[in-house]
């Protein structure tokens, strides 16, 4: 099953290597995000430092939510879905290789974008990096299950890039608030116990969402 | 595809007692049960408030069980008893976002607090909301059946996570009066007012949702029948 998984990994890594789409126009966003929300502050404000991790994960979903929305975009317009579908694999080798595709391109993003972000916010992003990475994993990690799984749905409805984050927002509310409240405390240099009681509501939400997309991405992928 | 009808006695049945039952209630609640001594009438609220929210956990465990039952039979029947679950659920999710903030206005001094359950309901009616527009947005049907199953089950296993997420973010709703800790608690006659209205509204979700169900029937029905006519 990994090495099924590797094929369609390699094929949509190589797709992105060789356009340089979805990274590319994924980080030009976050950073535009990130100096527009500069305008909602008066100039010199102290309140900004205590937004930034708020304004750090919604411009991450943002972004995310323009790459995810590009999942299965290519596959149904050039007809590439039939071609996966008659693929002698499972439909879950599918979601799994798309989300570990999505998974990376958020990631890179996002590695590339919380230095900048340090910059822009006068914030020591730095401050205890380990908590900071497990942080962001588990949670980029949640909004992807979802992401991957709804964009599947999206990609087949009449409004397609409005579709995904109607269902996505709701849905990832949980990832929302604890990845805000977890990087804040990780800002304000608060307790580990603070951060991993955050934390480990994530890591909660990951597991469950993944049984559930597990379970129900066959049937999304039916015809 | 036998046609609905009208003069059914059970529906007739069931139509006649929820009459009666709201007509029981209105009376409970506004002259049976006793005023609370710091709200106010205002108080007497939580008789619609409450059985409100209720209806909604119901029509979304109603969307959820119909959503895995068609995803394992593939009738139709059950993607059918899901819409018309989640047209009520929006119904009633509504209902408990607007009479909440009346409540809340005079006791605790603003319309919108963001209080773990608020947020909850605000968050459930958006589910529900969308769970509407994919089933909108999706034009071939047996598509959308499936799609809305997986958007309903998702959404319902979602709630318990939304709500302990905000729970430890922030709390200031009134603990629960129903079995809720020391020094919460309602007069007897309050109690009796409160099951009833809880009874009542539940008569209300079944009402509606026969209702509902047989008009998507016959919604079914007839774009079957131009089909075949084209």
């Amino acid at each position: 099953m990994m090495n099924k998984v590797a094929v369609i990994l390699w094929k949509d890594l190589l797709t992105e290597i060789r356009s340089k789409e979805m990274v590319f126009s994924m980080l030009v966003f976050s950073l535009m995000v990130a100096v527009i929300f500069n305008f909602s502050f008066p100039p010199g404000s102290d309140f900004i430092q205590d937004a930034a991790p708020g304004i750090l994960w919604m411009t991450f979903i943002f972004a995310s939510l323009l790459g995810m929305n590009r999942t299965f975009v290519y596959e149904v317009d050039k007809g590439c879905m039939q071609g996966l579908m008659l693929a002698p694999i499972d439909r879950i080798v599918i979601y799994i290789s798309k989300l570990l595709v999505n998974f990376i391109f958020i990631t890179l993003v996002e590695l590339i974008a919380l230095p900048l972000f340090g910059i822009f916010f006068k914030l020591d992003v730095l401050t205890s990096p380990g908590q900071l990475a497990l942080v962001m994993l588990v949670s980029t990690l949640g909004f992807t299950i979802i992401g991957t799984l709804f964009s599947a749905i999206a990609v087949n409805t009449k409004t397609r890039e409005v579709m995904l984050p109607i269902l996505h927002f709701p849905v990832s509310i949980p990832v929302i608030i604890c990845a805000v409240q977890a990087t804040t405390a990780i800002f304000q240099e608060q307790a580990w116990s603070v951060v991993w009681g955050w934390t480990k509501i994530v890591i909660f939400f990951d597991v469950i969402f993944f049984i559930v997309a597990f379970w129900t991405f066959e049937f999304i992928l039916e015809e | 595809m036998p046609s609905p009808n009208s003069r059914n006695p059970w529906m007739f049945l069931l139509g006649a007692s929820l009459l009666v039952c709201m007509v029981v209630d209105l009376y409970l609640i506004f002259e049976f049960a006793p005023e609370e001594r710091s709200m106010g009438h205002v108080q007497r609220i939580f008789y619609f408030h409450v059985p409100s929210a209720w209806v909604s956990f119901l029509a979304f465990f109603v969307v959820f069980v119909a959503s895995i039952r068609y995803l394992w039979k593939r009738e139709r029947k059950y993607d059918m008893a899901a819409n018309s679950a989640a047209e009520i659920g929006v119904l009633f999710s509504s209902l408990v976002l607007v009479t909440g903030p009346i409540w809340a206005r005079p006791v605790w001094n603003t319309w919108w607090e963001w209080t773990p359950r608020l947020t909850l309901f605000m968050v459930l009616w958006f589910i529900f909301i969308a769970y509407l527009m994919l089933r909108n947005f999706v034009e071939d049907e047996e598509r959308s059946a499936r799609f809305c199953a997986v958007f309903g089950i998702v959404g319902f296993v979602d709630v318990p996570i939304v709500y302990m997420s905000i729970r430890l973010w922030r709390d200031i709703h009134p603990s629960p009066v129903i079995a809720g800790g020391e020094g919460s608690g309602l007069h007897p006659d309050m109690k009796i007012a409160f099951y009833f209205s809880l009874f009542t509204f539940t008569l209300l979700f079944v009402y509606l949702f026969v209702h509902r169900l047989r008009l998507e029937k016959s919604s079914v029905a007839l774009s079957d029948l131009k089909k075949e006519m084209a």
